[in-house]
Order: structure tokens, then C-alpha cells, then sequence
């Protein structure tokens, strides 16, 4: 039982969370309360004397001009009380805080103090609707509890109480020995129960190289007998299968793979080396600085700077809890251009959702969030990590389908920037000598998101663990970056990198590569609290981590600066050259295992791939009314406004912000900062994605999503030749077994993708630098199986040599000219405009990249010399969907004639409208300037469709005959209204 | 003489590089000092002019905006922080060092009582963080040193906690008497409005107040987030000067500083 302060609004003051509280009740779950009034509780675990108490009250815990405070029940004046507050072992980001402000104000160091929050709800309702709010809307059981009390029950002075979520760590640590001599089933079994994810033919691998070590006779098992060790241990199979693990190797991306299509088979041995590192390699720029094989991928920016990128995913931990999945995810995804070379300053994030429809209405299958909850969840725990780092969100974007249901795909990405040289050395190359001594810093170790590497590499299901929810605190992991980045270049480290998936195992675990070996004693590592087994300490996923090599001689400098900065850093181990991964815990080897056969022992999957041609009923277009159809389609989930969120994430921090997300409110292409302020020099950030083409071809679909990707970087001024893409697929399982019957499709879509990749990123010749997969994005309970459709996101990175030559999408003067770059051709399949009318068709757009760059390279020639007014890009909704967003982002009209457009066999409007041809943008030209533009523009498709007006309408005019005329604020409306939260 | 800018940085403060830049633009010699450095007295504040708090997340904004960073330092530097205005020092604070400047008790100092807390700075009335641009306009009768010469100016806010409240109806009208309101959220034509305009809620409109003596100033927009043309939000259709309209309001610091310090 510990000390409760209380903390409550005075009643005069607004309760802002209350009343969006309240507001959410009434919109997600249907139930009329009357009024939501919050307290805050904080919960020390002492028992400290009322003076003490009132002293904490006062000077910590509350705002005097707003609020009140008092160590005895606050509550009163509700029907229904609800007070949650986190389960043991939880990360508590206030709690934290309020720890160290207790003691700064007492002299004196706490055990512990855990914030908690009261919800006093007046309503006539239900204790099931009560419930319902609780479980529903503010707490997550997984990792957080609640009580309820009605108006009837409340006792003011016993007030409520939930239990210290103190962790507590009774249990022994120990280490178990695991016999591997045992049949192929008990093999298995072994994997099932411990969550390895390792199949049985790499089970049978592990089984063989320790039967062979242990041979009683030989030099190893000696040396293992030496060392007190005979079986495997449990830290051995779990160091193992968290190296082995999909998440880590990519094993269907190394696999070799039997792929058969209608012109014949082919073998591929491993699509990541055939496809994606070959065309890099290929295309061969002068600026790539280092692929694939750091945390990032680094490219050249200017002689004295390196840029770095690199975009993860962090989708099942987000569909388990989505405010602590994402904002895992995004503080997750800055340390890898953080441990990145030597580490750089973040300078950006993009993040791309996919979600089913926030408004989904049909009933939830088992242990699924409705996903207005996970678009919600995800958005703030995006917003709390990207605001509370300082890092801008530039740009992004939200995809929907109902197939994200069973997982939503959060892609958290983060751009960097680092001298070239530091302290005389190249930037990007890590250097560790045997002897450097291996540093943790940041924050402590837990069993939060144990097994997080093993279970990405499986399916959704009932048996998903609590423990793979972790909760990121961006404030640690911010104190600990300036921290690292004065080290940096002050040189008192030589290596870095950050612990993720797989923790301590995995980030020694490669390090140690470079100086082949290491030895970690474990006991040193610093714990959130005791009972942690050693295998847990090596696999916890727990985050705010960074593992760095210092050398010896540096160890003292590190450690001091560590702590004047308020950052904790422990030695815990050596690297060596011993070709051993050796771990201790109390002076006993634990785990004792060759590197080699760690990273290299793995056998390759062998896999079927089988490709069919799927054909999808094509509709029967009848007079269609187009004002209506453009204004449906503005208003689709796809295309329509998401200033909500955009507000909501702080995209002009560092002061660089060039081409925000949002222009006139209208939507930006792509994002232009300048990361170094004394110079003109620009960074382009753009993504490109389009799963629903992926129904029809998944070759089609990434072709598409690189193109959109470039057609976005280009449109804003980004230079072609100076511009890196970064590959992220998400796909449904594709190895074929009883779950997945249609595994074969599933792996030949892959393979398509891949080929795209290759034959697109070649012929724009923009190089893949980084990547990442995750393959298993399936929910599987009782009969209903749920997979999401095969996605790629392809973002880019480049330059723009002077920022004040960039363009921006918003039509700018009454007079000038509009062009329409690039053929529209029947092009439809997939498109959003044959969703809205439920179907999906067949004719997918299709990029013709020889045709495609040579009017990027005019294009981007012609806003170099300044005659480009505005430019947009047309994507989702095609022709229509541009112009409109460009007339109502400038608030001028537009006027064009609908037989201008250049077009391929096309008689309908509508398909003129809303095709989703690729490569194509909306221009606007000063009329001075048309005669440059037109030259520069000559030998490409392109043509003058009609002029801004100050008119406010949008007018598609064929001949005499308007088409379509509708104003610009109603189509605004139209686009701004569906999430307008 | 080169004034000497102190930027305080450290515990989740993020506009600190920014803040140094927008200051060495003005003229001044900037450097970004851990609130370590200065707690632990390596580095010593009575070697500078001008103090700038900037923007950030300090202490993740846990228990309230500002609150944690500002007991820090006034239970750390309390005094340093007294003399340094005594002194006749500058002190601006941006945003977050707006929100930890209230909680100090540092603005708006009635009668010279720097350490009681007056007004706050809560949450939005929208229940959320917002980033946009908006319209301030300065009042005139201030004795601002930071605002002078200036009318009116465009800058983004962004922020959850910008709501300016006042203790009682006394605060508020003592605040007005005597021109401790520096800026207020206006629309387009610099007439007082609603939401979005005033982007918070905040009570009178107000964005900034400053001291009596006008050298300690707070503000929740962000003036070193428009240090180049290229920032506003509409550049790419209007004529601008290439330098951003925020850094003015670090020159006049950098000049008084020049002229008196």
C-alpha cells in the first residue's frame, strides 16, 4: 500500500481530456454520458507522513492557477467511476518522471511511483456499458487495469484502490539444459512451446551441430565440458532461434525459390540478392555510401554530409496495443540511423498507416480492436514519439481496406544526417578491436518484449504474448541521443548500435562480427527488476537501448559524460577474437556458441512459387453523373483530407520546413526540409503505395508504387539523379502448408513484386539502399483466417541542390495555363473510382519508365529554371481528383477542355477523369513563361488543357458542353469532411 | 561588444539548434548549454546576456507541460536566475520555456516577485496538440524589448498545453494595466477570433507576456521556426524578404544587448 496524491482541475477550468473523452464515448461506442471529469493519481510506494505528502502536492504534482490536490479521495459528483492504471512491469513514462521529481524535492531516492488516471462519468448507464468504456476506450488489458465503482457503492473515505503494479520477483534465475536428442516431433513440439518459429529442418540443423559439439571425445566437447556446459541451454536455442528468426535473416527473401509463371520456370536463389541488391549494385551511383549493410542505408548529401535512412514496420505489436506498438515503433525505428556508422542527428519522419475503415460496422472476430480504436491508438503513440524527440513527421500516409483488419501496418520511417568525417574518420564505418569493451546505455532491461523478433515471424493468435507489448518513452531515449551524439564527436566510442528485435543477442551478436567474438556477463546488465532468467536478459526487446564498443582507454570519459548527462551506461562484457559468442551470468558460461555457425549455419528454405493470372468481373459504366462521382470520390477514405492527424504530428520543428504536408490545406506530394540551416540545400522525402493494384498483379502494384513514389520527388523538384528508394514489403504468410493452402500464389506475388523492383528501380536508376520485411501479416482464431493484401511501400530520399526552387501543388494565378504531362489510357483496374462502385476490374495501370524519365528529367528541368508555377501529381482518382485538389489548395478555379487531354483509346469521360494512368502530373504555367516550358517539354506527351480562373469553379468542359462544374469550396468540403475529427 | 546567447538544452528540450541559429542570424554568438553543465557549475550563466528557454518536450511533458524542467531549475539556479535579471539580463522562452518561465514564476513577476506562479499554460481547448500558423499581433504599449519595431507577425504554433490562463479576474486585468500582454492570436485582418485563429483558447487571446521591465518575455509560437522565407506556409505564392519574420525578434534582443549589456 503506498502514499495517493490526487490531483484534480478546479471547477471552474475545462477538462480538455474529459470532454474528448466524452466526445468519443458518444462517436466510437455509441453511449450517452452526460459529462467525463478526469484525476490524476500518483501513487508513491512509501508510506510518507501528510507534511511530506502536501509537500510533494504543492511543489511536484500541481499547477496552483488550475488545479487542486490532496492526499484523500477527490472523486465525487459521478455515476460511475473508472480508475486505470497500469499492470506490473508496464513502462510508466509519468510515473518515471514523477519518481525523479519526488526525489529531487525530497533529498531522498523511492522505490517506485506509478501514475494512475480516474474517469468520473455522469450518465444514466449500464455497468456492461461502464465496462465497455473501460475495456473499449481508455484502458487495454493487456497491459493495464481497472476498477469500476458506481455513485451507490463509493465509500469517500475508503476512496479505491488498485494494487502497486510492482513487479514482484520472487523467482530465482536460472538456467535449464534442453535435450535435443529426441524424435522429429518432440522437435517440434520444443519449438512450438518455447515460440522459437523455427521449422523443423533448421530445428534438426541446431539438434546436429550440438550433437556434434557435445560428442564427448572431441575437441569441443571439451571445451564445453570445461566449461561446465554438455546439453544445449535454454540461453543457446533462444540466441539462435532469435538469430534464425524471419525477422532477423529474411529467410523467404534467401530462400531459394521454384517460381512458375505462364512463360515457363525459373529458379531463384534468394530474392534479395537476384532482385533488390543486384539492381543497387547495377545502377552503381557515385553518391551511395553505404547499402544494406548497416542499420540504414546512408547516401551521399553534400562533401561534408551523409544522409541516412531507413523505415520499419511495427504491425503485430500494434495490433495488441496500438498506442504502445506505434510509439515502440517510431522511437524503435529512430535508433537505426542513430546506430547507424558512427550514428547521425534524426532530421525526419515519415510514417505510412494501413487500416481497415475507421468506420467498420459488422462485429469484430476475437481479440481484434475496432479499427477507428487502432487508427487512434496508433496516430497518438506516433504523435507522443515523433513530437516528444523532436523529430519532424514531414509527410506520410493513411491507406485503407478492410483487409488490415486482422493487422494494421504501421511503417515508421526516420532520416538522419552525419559529417562524413568524424575526428578523421569516415562516418560510416564501424571499427571494433578485440579488447573494446561492450557498453548498454539508455534504458534498463525488462521482460517487455520478450520473443519479439520469434513472434513477428508468426501469425496473429490466441496465444500472442502480452509480454511482446512494450511502451516506448521518448524522453530517455532523447536524453540518451544528445548524449550519444556528444560522445560521437567528442570520439569516445568507436562502434554503435541499437538494441531491437532480439535485444542484447542480436546487437552483440553482430558487432561481435567485426572483431569475431565476444564475452557478455550478464549480472552486470541493469535491470527494471530482479527475476529475470539469463536468456531473458540476452533476448529482451526492452527499449531506449544502445550498445556501443568503447575502447579501453576511452571507458572512463564515456561513462563520466554518461552520468553528468543523466544517462545510464554499464560495461557489460568484452569483444574478443575468439570466434565465440560467450556468454556468463555469476562467472558461468551460459551460452557458448560459434559465430559462425550463428550467422552463417542457417540452411536455406526451399519454396514453390506459382504464379495465375486472376481474372475480376469488369462493371457496366452507364450515364454517370461526374460532379457527384469527383465529390464521392474526394470524400473516399483514400483520398480525402488527413489534416486530422497531420495537425496533430509536429512537422516544422529543426525549422527546416520547406514543402509541409499540407499546402493551402491541400495535400503536398512530397516534403522538401533543409536540415542544415546555413545552407540552401534541400532533403526530398516521398512514398509511394498502392496495394489494391496488388488484387490484379503484384508486378503492376510495385512498378506503381515506385513510380508514385519518384512521380511525387519529382513533383516538388527533387532531382533524378540524386535520389535513393527504400524497399518495405508486407506481405500475408507465402509458404504453403495446411494454414495456408495458397501459399504457392501468395510466394509468386512476392516474386513479382520483386521483379518489378528490380526492372523499375533499373530503369529509373534509383538504387534500393535499406529495406525490410514482414511476412507473416495474418490473424488466424477458431475457422476465420484474415490476410492482408500483399503491400509494398517504396519511399524515396533525395536532393534538391536550392530549396527556393521547389514547387508546391497549389494552382498560384488567375491566367495561367494548365498542362496535363504523361497518357491517360483505360486504366481503371483497381482504381479507387471502380472501389466506389465495388469492383475491381483488370486493367491496372501499367508504368512505361522509358517514356515516364524522360519527361521526369524535362520536368524536372523545366521547375529548375523556375517556369513551373505549380505541380501536382495524379494518383488515387486520377485526372479529376488532381485538378481539384490543385484548384482548391490555390482557391482559384480551373477551366479545362476535356478533348485536350493527350489520351490512349479512351471515349469516356469518367475513364478520362478517373483513370489512375501512372507518370502523369497537373502543371500550371505562367502565360510568359509557356513558350519556354513548351520547349523544354518538346518530344514528351503532354498538352495544354485549359487556364486558372479567378472563377471559383472547377469546370470540365468538352467543347461547348460543360461536363462537370462544380465550386471550389464544395469540392473542398467534399475532401475535407470524412475525417474531419 | 557580441552579445553572448545562452541556449538551454537537455531533458527532452528539441528546439535548442533552431533557437542557437535563429540567435547567431541576429548577430549574436550563441552556444547550447546542458542544464547539467549548469547545475553542476562547469559552465556559469553570469557569462552571458541572454538567456533563451526554447522549445520541446522537456521531461515529456509528464504531470504538466513545463512543470519537472521548471522545478529543476528554479531549486537548482534559483538564485543564478534572480541575479541574471537583476542584472537588467534578457530572458526569452519559446513554447515549452514559455510553459517552464510560468511555472517558475518567472512571468509574469508582479511587483518584482519572480517566484510565484501566477498564470498557466494548459491544455488546448481542442483536447490536442496542433500544429498550424497563426496571425499575432503585438501590443503596442508593451515594453517588450523583444517585440519592438514589430506590428504584427505569422508564426506556427505547436503545441497541446498553450492555453494562457490567469489565477483570477485581478491577474488578468493587472496583466492588461500594465502591458504584461505582448502578443495576442488575431485572424488575417488583425481582428480578435475564434478558433482556429486562437488556436488554444487562450483567455484574451493571449500568446506572450513579458515582465515589467520587459526583458523577460515568453511566448507560445514559435519565432525561430520562420528564419527563412522558405518556411511560411505559402511562400511559393507570395513576394517575401529572404530573411524569416521570427528573426527579428531575436535581433532586437541581440541589439539591446549590444547597446546596454
Amino acid at each position: 500500500m503506498g502514499s495517493r496524491i490526487e490531483v484534480i482541475f478546479k471547477k471552474e477550468i475545462r477538462d480538455a481530456l474529459g470532454e474528448s473523452i466524452k466526445k468519443r464515448i458518444t462517436e466510437d461506442l455509441h453511449i450517452n454520458v452526460e459529462s467525463v471529469r478526469t484525476i490524476e493519481i500518483y501513487t508513491i510506494d512509501a508510506s510518507l507522513p501528510p507534511e511530506k505528502l502536501s509537500l510533494l502536492g504543492e511543489k511536484v504534482f500541481t499547477d496552483p492557477v488550475i488545479q487542486n490536490y490532496s492526499d484523500k479521495p477527490l472523486a465525487d459528483d459521478f455515476t460511475w467511476l473508472i480508475e486505470a492504471g497500469f499492470r506490473p512491469g508496464v513502462t510508466d513514462n509519468v510515473g518515471a518522471t514523477a519518481k525523479r521529481a519526488c526525489e529531487d524535492v525530497l533529498k531522498t531516492t523511492l522505490r517506485g511511483v506509478y501514475f494512475s488516471r480516474q474517469y468520473l462519468i455522469r450518465g444514466d448507464i449500464k455497468k456492461e456499458e461502464v465496462e465497455r468504456i473501460a475495456g473499449g476506450l481508455i484502458a487495454n488489458s493487456l497491459i493495464e487495469r481497472w476498477e469500476i465503482i458506481s455513485e451507490r457503492e463509493w465509500d469517500k473515505e475508503k476512496g479505491i484502490s488498485l494494487p502497486l503494479p510492482v513487479v514482484k520477483g520472487k523467482h530465482k534465475p536460472s538456467v535449464s539444459e534442453i535435450n535435443l536428442d529426441v524424435s522429429d516431433n518432440e522437435l517440434k513440439e520444443i519449438s512450438r512451446q518455447r515460440l522459437l518459429a523455427l521449422n523443423l529442418s533448421e530445428m534438426k540443423t541446431i539438434r546436429g551441430y550440438f550433437m556434434d559439439k557435445a560428442r564427448k571425445d572431441g575437441e569441443d566437447g571439451k571445451e564445453r565440458k570445461k566449461l561446465g556446459l554438455s546439453l544445449a541451454t535454454d540461453v543457446e536455442i533462444e540466441v539462435l532461434a532469435q538469430t534464425w528468426s524471419e525477422h532477423c535473416k529474411h529467410k523467404i527473401f534467401n530462400s531459394q525459390i521454384t517460381y512458375v509463371d505462364e512463360k515457363g520456370t525459373k529458379s531463384i536463389n534468394s530474392l534479395f540478392n537476384t532482385f533488390i541488391k543486384r539492381a543497387t549494385r547495377e545502377i552503381d551511383k557515385p553518391w551511395l555510401v553505404s547499402v544494406f549493410t548497416d542499420n540504414a542505408g546512408v547516401i551521399r548529401f553534400n562533401p561534408e554530409y551523409n544522409l541516412v535512412m531507413k523505415v520499419e514496420t511495427h504491425n503485430t505489436p500494434s495490433a495488441l496495443d496500438p498506442y504502445g506498438g506505434a510509439i515502440t515503433g517510431i522511437v524503435g525505428v529512430n535508433r537505426d540511423p542513430l546506430g547507424t556508422g558512427m550514428g547521425a542527428r534524426l532530421i525526419f519522419n515519415t510514417d505510412v498507416f494501413c487500416f481497415a475503415s475507421p468506420f467498420y460496422d459488422k462485429p469484430l472476430p476475437p481479440r481484434l480492436f475496432h479499427p477507428k480504436r487502432i487508427f487512434e491508438g496508433v496516430r497518438r503513440g506516433v504523435e507522443h514519439g515523433g513530437n516528444k524527440s523532436g523529430i519532424p513527421t514531414v509527410n506520410g500516409c493513411i491507406v485503407f481496406d478492410d483487409r488490415y483488419l486482422g493487422k494494421p501496418l504501421v511503417y515508421c520511417g526516420t532520416g538522419g544526417i552525419m559529417p562524413s568525417m568524424i575526428n578523421g574518420r569516415p562516418s560510416h564505418i564501424k571499427e571494433i578491436n578485440p579488447g573494446d569493451l561492450i557498453v548498454m546505455t539508455g534504458g534498463r532491461i525488462g521482460k517487455d518484449g520478450i520473443h519479439g523478433a520469434t513472434f513477428s515471424s508468426l501469425e496473429l493468435d490466441e496465444n500472442s504474448p502480452a509480454t511482446a507489448v512494450q511502451i516506448g518513452d521518448p524522453i530517455t531515449q532523447k536524453k540518451m541521443m544528445d548524449f550519444l551524439l556528444e560522445a560521437r564527436d567528442k570520439g569516445l566510442y568507436n562502434a554503435i548500435t541499437d538494441n531491437g528485435a532480439g535485444g542484447l543477442s542480436s546487437s552483440v551478436g553482430e558487432m561481435a562480427q567485426l572483431s569475431a567474438g565476444c564475452i557478455v556477463e550478464l549480472e552486470k546488465c541493469p535491470l527494471k527488476y530482479e527475476g529475470l532468467d539469463p536468456w531473458e536478459i540476452l533476448l529482451s526487446e526492452s527499449q531506449e537501448r544502445m550498445t556501443l564498443a568503447v575502447a579501453p582507454d576511452k571507458i572512463d570519459d564515456f561513462l563520466l559524460l554518461a552520468r553528468t548527462r543523466d544517462v545510464e551506461a554499464t560495461v557489460i562484457g568484452m569483444f574478443t577474437d575468439s570466434g565465440k559468442f560467450h556468454v556468463k551470468f555469476d562467472d558461468r558460461t551460459v551460452a557458448y556458441l560459434d559465430m559462425d555457425f550463428m550467422h552463417q549455419g542457417l540452411p536455406a528454405m526451399k519454396l514453390n512459387a506459382r504464379w495465375e493470372i486472376r481474372k475480376f468481373e469488369e462493371p457496366v459504366l452507364g450515364v454517370v453523373d461526374l460532379a457527384l462521382t469527383l465529390k464521392n470520390l474526394l470524400s473516399r477514405l483514400n483520398i480525402c483530407s488527413k489534416e486530422y492527424v497531420i495537425r496533430q504530428y509536429d512537422h516544422e520543428v529543426q525549422a527546416g520546413s520547406v514543402v509541409k504536408p499540407l499546402t493551402g490545406d491541400g495535400p503536398s506530394d512530397a516534403a522538401v526540409i533543409r536540415p542544415l540551416l546555413g545552407s540552401m540545400e534541400g532533403v526530398v522525402v516521398a512514398n509511394g503505395i498502392c496495394p489494391r493494384y496488388g488484387d490484379i498483379d503484384t508486378y503492376h502494384m510495385t512498378a506503381c508504387a515506385i513510380d508514385e513514389a519518384l512521380r511525387n520527388h519529382i513533383s516538388v523538384g527533387g532531382s533524378l539523379d540524386h535520389v535513393a528508394g527504400l524497399d518495405n514489403f508486407c506481405w500475408c504468410d507465402p509458404v504453403k502448408s495446411e494454414k495456408t493452402p495458397d501459399g504457392e500464389y501468395k510466394l509468386a506475388q512476392l516474386v513479382r513484386a520483386n521483379m518489378a523492383l528490380y526492372d523499375y528501380t533499373k530503369a529509373y536508376g534509383v538504387p534500393c539502399i535499406s529495406g525490410k520485411d514482414s511476412m507473416k501479416n495474418d490473424y488466424q482464431i477458431g475457422g476465420r483466417k484474415i490476410s492482408i493484401p500483399p503491400t509494398v511501400l517504396f519511399s524515396t530520399i533525395g536532393k534538391i541542390e536550392d530549396v527556393r526552387k521547389a514547387v508546391t501543388m497549389d494552382a498560384k494565378t488567375e491566367g495561367d495555363r494548365v498542362y496535363v504531362l504523361g497518357m491517360t489510357k483505360d486504366e481503371l483496374g483497381g482504381s479507387e473510382y471502380f472501389a466506389s462502385i465495388g469492383f475491381i476490374g483488370n486493367d491496372v495501370p501499367k508504368v512505361d519508365a522509358a517514356s515516364a524519365r524522360k519527361h521526369y528529367i524535362a520536368l524536372e528541368k523545366a521547375i529548375l529554371e523556375g517556369l513551373v508555377a505549380s505541380c501536382h501529381d495524379c494518383s488515387d482518382g486520377g485526372l479529376g481528383v488532381a485538378l481539384a485538389e490543385s484548384a482548391f489548395s490555390g482557391e482559384l478555379g480551373i477551366t479545362i477542355e476535356l478533348t485536350k487531354v493527350p489520351v490512349e483509346n479512351i471515349k469516356r469521360a469518367d475513364t478520362i477523369l478517373f483513370s489512375e494512368s501512372q507518370s502523369r502530373f497537373v502543371v500550371t504555367v505562367a502565360p510568359d513563361k509557356v513558350k519556354r516550358f513548351e520547349a523544354i517539354m518538346e518530344g514528351n506527351i503532354f498538352a495544354d488543357v485549359g487556364v486558372v480562373t479567378a472563377q471559383q469553379n472547377f469546370t470540365v468542359m468538352d467543347g461547348e458542353k460543360v461536363l462537370l462544374s462544380e465550386r471550389i469550396d464544395e469540392l473542398k468540403r467534399a475532401w475535407q469532411k470524412t475525417l474531419s475529427w | 561588444m557580441i552579445p553572448k546567447v545562452l541556449i538551454l538544452t537537455g531533458y527532452g528540450i528539441n528546439c535548442d539548434i533552431e533557437t542557437q541559429n535563429a540567435f547567431r542570424l541576429a548577430g549574436a554568438d550563441a552556444e547550447r548549454v546542458h542544464l547539467t553543465d549548469l547545475i553542476n557549475r562547469t559552465r556559469k550563466l553570469e557569462d552571458f546576456q541572454i538567456l533563451a528557454l526554447p522549445g520541446g518536450f522537456s521531461f515529456g511533458d509528464d504531470i504538466a507541460s513545463g512543470k519537472v524542467l521548471a522545478n529543476m531549475i528554479k531549486y537548482n539556479l534559483g538564485e543564478e536566475i534572480q541575479a541574471f535579471i537583476d542584472e537588467g539580463k534578457l530572458i526569452i522562452g519559446i513554447c515549452n520555456g514559455f510553459q517552464a518561465m510560468v511555472k517558475m514564476g518567472l512571468l509574469p513577476a508582479f511587483n518584482d516577485n519572480y517566484a510565484s506562479q501566477d498564470v498557466t499554460l494548459t491544455f488546448n481547448d481542442s483536447g490536442k496538440f496542433e500544429d498550424r500558423w497563426v496571425y499575432l499581433k503585438s501590443n503596442q504599449k508593451s515594453k517588450c524589448i523583444f517585440t519592438k519595431g514589430i506590428d504584427s507577425v505569422y508564426l506556427p504554433v505547436r503545441h497541446g498545453e498553450g492555453k494562457f490562463v490567469a489565477r483570477n479576474p485581478q491577474v488578468l486585468s493587472g496583466l492588461k494595466k500594465g502591458n504584461h500582454v505582448v502578443f495576442r492570436y488575431v485572424d488575417r485582418e488583425g481582428k480578435s477570433a475564434g478558433y482556429p485563429y486562437n488556436p488554444n483558447g487562450s483567455v484574451d487571446n493571449i500568446a506572450g507576456i513579458c515582465d515589467e521591465t520587459g526583458r523577460v518575455f515568453g511566448m507560445m509560437p514559435h519565432p525561430e521556426a520562420f528564419q527563412h522565407k522558405t518556411n511560411h506556409p505559402r511562400w511559393t505564392r507570395e513576394e517575401l524578404p529572404e530573411e524569416g519574420a521570427g528573426i527579428a525578434i531575436f535581433r532586437n534582443a541581440v541589439e539591446y544587448a549590444k547597446e546596454r549589456l
